[in-house]
């Protein structure tokens, strides 16, 4: 039985877990069950340090030291036949151990496999760049700096890829607010009129179902109609947060916030 | 010899129509909308079927223009992102006077879904807007709608306001 948690206003929270979820768990084998992935473990161990190595889901995955990450890969690309770099990222990690798990998929059109090259870096620390042996490294590093702050070191043009240049911050990283923080809000705002026209413009209204009572510009509330900007005359103070009609729709029990109950220990 | 004989009898007895030049010149604006090109996202394709011949926006003399300086209205059909906020003021500023601006669609008016970080929550942070278009996508009738809302709000305007400085500017 998990804990309980108060489920007050669930709806309006962003964020969401799924109560009965659990991390699918994949088999692991050991590389030797498949001819070719055990050849390129073997010219792989011959020249470096491989941390650890298994096949999973018909991909061998193995473990290097970040130092080695340009000469793996150029073993890989020029001995193995893995001329295809499909894709490559990190993996924030930060909060677990303080570490940044990067990735590389890799494509042999020879053999028809795939495999996965990952290695971890320290916060802070940067990774040598791929842009000489692989073209389509150089957008996904600079994806990768944008993303995560992760420098890719010789990188041709190392510079963010999606996010405008005089962002503030990284919004993949787990601490990065999923509504970004106050740079981010005022974005807009601070570059196109001045800090100063805050004021002016005031903070984004980001509660989409919120309706103000006291506005009746903007709102007319059914039965409470007023004329355009004159005085409520329903409870001011009451925000008004319902869809649903008072009367209800058939068969839907409406409700509300008055009876619901709160249970402190369920068994 | 005239073919159409008129009657000079009928109408206060001649072939004169009495008008403003408010109303005239209101009339012919609101009837050559020209709008600018400006898809931002998904909202864009319910903008172009207006503009195709099912729903044939020609009728209403609205013609897209790939430019803002031909242009005198703006449909902001889509989401507008952080990174493009700057361009759409730009573009908007290059419209020559009198403008207005269409927000089409739940993005542009309010983020819509988008509550995010990159997402400006309604392009109304940035340009004035005339109309808000509820939908998501709304529908090419729903953005004839909006033309014709438009067409009644410009013809109750003033031909020779003072062009006042709108509310961001």
């Amino acid at each position: 039985m998990r804990r309980y948690s108060d489920k007050a206003n669930a709806q309006a929270k962003s964020y969401h877990t799924d109560r009965f979820y659990q991390v699918p768990q994949t088999p692991k084998y050991d590389p030797s069950s498949d001819e070719h992935y055990a050849k390129v473990l073997k010219s792989l161990r011959d020249k470096f340090d491989i941390k650890d190595a298994y096949v999973e889901i018909d991909q061998l995955v193995v473990i290097i030291d970040s130092d080695d990450n340009k000469a793996v890969m150029k073993h890989l690309h020029d001995k193995c036949d893995y001329t295809f770099l499909s894709e490559m990222s990190a993996i924030d990690f930060l909060h677990k151990n303080g570490e940044f798990e990067i990735f590389y998929q890799l494509l042999c059109m020879k053999e028809r496999k795939r495999m996965r090259v990952k290695c971890r870096i320290k916060e802070g620390q940067s990774i040598e760049s791929l842009c000489d042996i692989f073209k389509s490294a150089d957008w996904a590093e600079r994806e990768m700096f944008d993303m995560f702050g992760i420098v890719a070191n010789n990188h041709p043009y190392m510079k963010r890829l999606l996010m405008p240049e005089d962002w503030h911050g990284h919004p993949l990283l787990k601490s990065y607010p999923l509504q970004g923080d106050e740079a981010a809000q005022w974005y807009e705002i601070d570059k196109i009129f001045g800090k100063e026209y805050r004021d002016v413009i005031g903070p984004e209204e980001r509660n989409t179902k919120r309706v103000d009572p006291k506005d009746t510009k903007n709102f007319a509330r059914i039965g409470y109609e007023v004329p355009y900007g004159e005085k409520p005359i329903n409870k001011p103070d009451e925000i008004y947060e319902d869809f649903q009609e008072e009367g209800g729709v058939p068969l839907i029990k409406k409700f509300t916030r008055k009876n619901q109950t709160i249970l402190k220990e369920r068994k | 010899m005239a073919q159409h004989k008129v009657n000079y009898l009928q109408e206060g007895g001649l072939p004169v129509a009495l008008t403003t030049v408010d109303k005239l010149v209101q009339w012919g604006r609101s009837n050559s909308l020209w709008a600018l090109t400006y898809g931002l996202a998904c909202c864009a394709i319910e903008m172009m079927a207006s503009g195709a011949s099912r729903y044939d926006f020609d009728r209403f003399g609205t013609i897209f223009r790939a430019s803002p300086r031909q242009a005198d209205v703006m449909v902001v059909a889509g989401t507008l992102t952080k990174k493009h906020a700057e361009f759409i003021k730009r573009l908007y500023d290059q419209m020559a006077e009198p403008k207005w601006v269409i927000s089409m669609g739940s993005c542009a008016n309010t983020g819509g879904m988008f509550n995010t970080y990159a997402t400006v929550q309604g392009c109304d942070r940035v340009i004035p807007v005339d109309i808000y278009l509820p939908g998501c996508a709304p529908r090419p009738e729903t953005l004839q709608y909006a033309v014709m809302m438009l067409q009644k709000k410009i013809r109750r305007e003033s031909a020779f306001q003072k062009l006042k400085p709108k509310r961001l500017v």
